[in-house]
């Protein structure tokens, strides 16, 4: 049953990536390029989700568990630290450069276009290097 | 605004997979999670990840279009901004599904921060790339 939710729920994530505009990479580009043609309206997207899930979390976490797990797991980090600032500049270097993000980049898998393809296996093998130096220098997580 | 009612959907994904699977759906979390061989759940990671990608099909199959890619960026500019995506996010816990709509969300300064520091440098990252290329 969690496992049909999860697909379900991967299913309709990628139907509104689709329908924001996440999946063509001038969308995403034109929105970072303040500085020139800037096109504002991927704010409507993050509106949008913040906008609902904001207020559907608080509304889900008054539930001591969820419907079909016995406790919530949610993220318990708080610090913000070097290696916080560091990833979110690094991946914002690559998502401006590719117009692509991870989710949207997945979403395009099957597309036919080869460039989601070129992005998400380069992307799968920087996790991979990334986990690796991280294990090796034994970084906490 | 078709955008708005795109995030609403995505919102909706995400309270789906809270209130039943009590999971955020950080992307980038997911993925990692799965290339990491101590993790143990990995089963809801697949699923989700395989319906991420089918959604893709079906957009594909009702609006080709909108996988269209306008831009001068060439197959080696998607292979290095993919390697950049890669080890950020998992550097930096999230992305723009993780910290921009599920930490924000939750109200988490972390993931404030983050979204603010990952859009700044996706500034930048335009400002680079069109004074090296001339263009977008």
């Amino acid at each position: 049953m969690k496992g049909l939710v999860a697909l379900a729920s991967g299913f309709i994530f990628a139907l509104g990536l689709g329908l924001s505009g996440m999946t063509q990479p001038h969308i995403v580009r034109g929105f970072l390029d303040v500085f020139g043609a800037w096109d504002w309206r991927l704010l409507g997207v993050m509106g949008g989700a913040i906008g609902i899930h904001s207020i559907t979390y608080r509304l889900i976490l008054k539930r001591p568990s969820p419907i079909l797990d016995t406790k919530f797991q949610l993220p318990t980090k708080k610090d913000i630290d070097l290696r916080l600032i560091s990833g979110s500049i690094l991946f914002g270097l690559g998502w401006g450069w590719a117009g692509i993000c991870p989710g949207p980049g997945l979403v395009g898998m099957l597309s036919g276009n080869i460039v989601f393809i070129y992005f998400i296996g380069s992307m799968l093998l920087g996790m991979k290097v990334f986990q690796m130096i991280e294990h090796k220098f034994g970084s906490k997580t | 605004m078709i955008q708005v009612l795109g995030g609403v959907i995505i919102g909706l994904a995400a309270t789906m997979m809270l209130l039943f699977n009590g999971r955020v759906t950080g992307i980038s979390g997911i993925v990692g999670g799965l290339l990491n061989p101590k993790t143990s759940d990995k089963n809801w990671r697949v699923l989700f990840l395989v319906g991420l990608i089918l959604g893709g099909a079906f957009l594909k199959l009702l609006h080709g279009e909108i996988f269209t890619v306008i831009s001068s960026a060439t197959p080696f500019d998607y292979v290095i901004a993919g390697f950049f995506v890669g080890c950020g996010t998992l550097m930096g816990n999230g992305c723009t599904s993780g910290h921009g709509v599920c930490g924000i969300s939750r109200f988490s300064v972390r993931s404030m921060i983050a979204t603010i520091t990952f859009i700044l440098s996706g500034i930048m990252s335009i400002i680079m790339f069109k004074l090296l290329r001339g263009g977008l």
